[in-house]
């Protein structure tokens, strides 16, 4: 087990002018299980191959536990890409289909069927050791494949969106799965995903990435509670965090006819409009018309609670998705209040729950 | 949602399927004959206007990008099967959204390697498999494909003069690159080694590896040819000015291994006295691509080897040695290897292909001149082949390989 930092960590395609990993840097505590998440292109798979020695590291460093890896070949850094691409043998026993691969890295036979036994016993396979894998469940031919990787005892386990392939439902219960058996291993993991479900679930951190460059790396509490800009607000959470525009004035914002305080300090280095970012559930939905005016187009209804998705009457007003797209507004109501479709609701931020973002940079007020 | 179908030569036909089932529900009777072996997916074969298809059922942009890239290296005239269509927008009748199927031609006269071991083998056909796979790796190496899976399940093989060469099959983990790291290819060959191992192992463990050689030191092979074949194409070599036979020496070598080199980078040390010689751009195919423009056969390049070293053999023989040599292999064509190829039976031409029918003829009757002691025509041998050899070999024209049982383990890395 071992601590993982990217130290200004990059990495630039031949011919390439902008760098795919721009001077990366995140420390990764010794068991830690990290997700590195953002959208297609943004860099977080090269970033798990610059550690696994996979890409070429063209500029800072990379360390596992205190030695510099960053010249180093992939065989000697003693981490494991997991689920690359296990394939279950159907004549070796299960035991067999565990252990093999040490085989062939020349540990002992009576090495090999104690680490197999004692990863057996965390995966709760003790009892099917000798069977074949034809007899086991789906979730069994998982752990088995899993086995594979914990019998190598790497340093880092590294995780390249396992679950891709996977159907829903079993992506759910995959996910479960690997995330419990981390913390039980106690494993230092790096995981790459797109989605940030995954990540928000799985991770004792996230670090997002955004077209090379880290945006943020926090606990998902931290990510979801305080994103640092309009990006990693309007990328954590589903569904998505509400990002309208709206102009400033003394002492706070106004959203729709509903005046905001906002700290003068912040606002002091916002220009003439903001983008105020309100989650589903923080909106307030008010009787007497006061707020922002949204026609409501949908609402869907969850039982306890209901999403009402709708547009602003206003049609100058921008809704934006953090990743310069638009997208409806939507509120989080009790489900025994909802309104029609059609109808004309007043929102606005709870006064407790709201983010205030530099409209030109995007940067947390 | 409609059904999708991308395809670079659509064939109406395709239409037909049971595109609102679960490919694991097909029919038996559209299925073409199955041994089992072991996949991610579900892999069914289809016969479709007299074809034979490979259909795989995957996630919809994983079926586009392997369609895109199966496409890719086939321009790049790397071998690999060929890619036929995706179809995608699948549903049940009951609306459910299904999975998208990737669909490939099946490569005629192609083998897995667990039909291969399911007949009676030949001592050292473990040996020969990986020495193809070396090869088919070191080739997408250059290229710059980096494949993530290799494996012998991932791989079909074709018989190549008593020797096989391999073609690559599943690229749904595999990428692109203008270049490869060395981390990069080191990483393909470990997943190689231990996948090959596995792979072997497992065969023993279902009594069908009939070699007593140890898996494990078996596969360690792959890493052996690969580096040997990876140096000796792309390795820099120093020579004196003085030599210059060298370079010509150089290039001879590379032919010997198959390969023509298209670009070779020469450079002279700062005081002249030496030169600094490396292969830039090399080809594989040497003797096909020779053999081809000679004769007009497409085979493969073991095969190739033989069939122009028996038109040597007929050249000397027949004394035409001034003659130019394209007259003399077409002489060798029309009184030799098609009198050979066209008296094979039709009900025996599903056996091997006609070059390699030919190759063991040649081989035959080798051992009818030996064990007669003096030499025998080839069309006595090629009767006696006939009559006592062929007729026993398994018909291998469409041995469809390793039908699936999903074990839904893991998911390829993607690129992001």
């Amino acid at each position: 087990m071992a601590t993982v930092k990217f130290d200004n960590a990059t990495r630039i395609y031949p011919g390439n002018d902008t760098p795919s990993v721009d001077k990366l840097n995140i420390d990764i505590q010794d068991g830690e299980f990290l997700v590195l998440v953002g959208p297609s292109g943004c860099g977080k798979s090269t970033s798990l191959r610059m550690l696994a020695g996979l890409e070429e590291v063209n500029g800072g460093k990379i360390w596992i536990g205190d030695r510099d890896v960053t010249d180093m070949s992939p065989k000697d850094r003693d981490v494991a890409m997991v689920f690359q691409n296990y394939a279950l043998y159907p004549h070796m026993t299960v035991a067999d289909n565990m252990g093999f691969a040490l085989k062939i890295a020349g540990v002992d036979k009576s090495e090999i069927r104690s680490r197999v036994e004692e990863a057996a016993k965390i995966l709760d396979l003790t009892q099917y050791l000798e069977r074949k894998p034809k007899a086991l469940s789906g979730g069994q031919r998982q752990r088995v494949a899993m086995g594979r990787a914990i019998v190598r005892s790497p340093q880092v386990f590294l995780m390249d969106e396992p679950l891709s392939n996977l159907d829903a439902k079993l992506r759910v219960q995959t996910r479960t799965q690997i995330a419990s058996l981390q913390r039980r291993l106690g494993v230092t993991t790096v995981y790459v995903t797109h989605d940030q479900v995954e990540a928000m679930t799985m991770g004792d951190r996230i670090a997002l990435l955004k077209d090379g460059i880290l945006q943020q790396c926090a606990s998902p509490r931290e990510m979801y509670d305080k994103p640092v800009n309009v990006f990693v607000a309007g990328f954590i959470g589903s569904p998505a965090m509400n990002l309208v525009t709206v102009p400033v004035v003394d002492g706070g914002v106004k959203f729709g006819n509903h005046a905001l305080p906002v700290d003068r300090e912040a606002l002091a280095k916002a220009g003439k409009t903001v983008i105020v970012g309100v989650r589903p559930e923080d909106v307030e939905v008010t009787s007497n018309q006061d707020g922002l005016a949204i026609t409501v187009e949908l609402v869907e209804e969850l039982g306890a609670d209901a999403y009402v998705y709708g547009t602003p009457a206003d049609k100058s007003i921008e809704l934006e998705s953090g990743d310069g797209g638009i997208k409806p507004f939507i509120a989080r109501v009790d489900g025994r209040q909802v309104p029609m479709k059609g109808e004309t609701i007043y929102v606005h931020p709870s006064a407790d729950h709201m983010h205030v973002f530099n409209k030109e940079t995007g940067v947390r007020l | 949602m409609a059904l999708q179908i991308t395809a670079s030569r659509p064939d109406p036909a395709l239409l037909d399927l049971p595109w609102r089932t679960p490919l694991e529900e097909w029919p038996d009777e559209i299925l073409a004959a199955l041994p089992r072996g072991i996949s991610r997916h579900v892999v069914r074969f289809v016969h479709l206007s007299g074809r034979v298809l490979a259909v795989k059922e995957i996630k919809t942009d994983i079926a586009q990008r392997e369609y895109e890239l199966l496409r890719n290296l086939r321009r790049l005239d790397l071998p690999s099967v060929e890619p036929f269509a995706v179809v995608s927008g699948r549903e049940t009748r009951d609306g459910m959204p299904l999975d998208a199927c990737l669909i490939t031609r099946h490569l005629p006269f192609s083998l897995p390697y667990r039909a291969l071991y399911s007949q009676n083998l030949r001592k050292g056909t473990a040996v020969r498999l990986i020495d193809a796979l070396a090869v088919l790796l070191v080739r997408l190496h250059l290229n710059g494909f980096w494949w993530g899976d290799v494996s012998l399940s991932n791989t079909l093989f074709r018989r190549d003069a008593g020797a096989f060469a391999a073609y690559l099959v599943d690229a749904e983990t595999g990428e692109l690159r203008a270049r490869l790291s060395d981390g990069q290819r080191e990483h393909d060959l470990d997943i190689a080694r231990v996948n090959i191992a596995g792979e072997l192992m497992d065969l023993e463990a279902g009594g069908l590896l009939q070699e007593e050689r140890d898996p494990v030191a078996v596969s360690a092979r792959i890493l052996t040819r690969y580096h040997e074949l990876w140096d000796a194409l792309t390795g820099a070599e120093l020579i004196e000015v003085g030599e210059r036979w060298r370079v010509d020496d150089r290039i001879r070598r590379l032919n010997a291994l198959g390969f023509d080199v298209d670009e070779l980078a020469m450079t002279t040390d700062v005081d002249g006295t030496r030169i600094h010689i490396e292969p830039k751009v090399v080809d594989a195919g040497h003797h096909s691509r020779r053999l081809l423009r000679l004769t007009g056969l497409d085979v493969r390049e073991n095969q190739a080897r033989r069939l122009l070293n028996d038109l040597d053999a007929f050249r000397i023989g027949t004394g035409r040695n001034e003659q130019d040599e394209e007259q003399v292999a077409h002489a060798w064509l029309t009184e030799v290897y098609e009198p050979v190829t066209r008296t094979v039976p039709r009900e025996l031409m599903g056996k091997l292909e006609p070059a390699e029918i030919f190759h063991e003829v040649l081989e035959h009757r080798w051992y009818l001149a030996e064990r007669a002691q003096h030499d025998i025509p080839i069309m006595e041998a090629l009767t006696d082949y006939i009559a006592s050899v062929l007729p026993g070999k398994p018909d291998e024209a469409t041995v469809v390989g390793t039908d699936t049982r999903e074990l839904p383990v893991i998911a390829p890395g993607r690129i992001d």
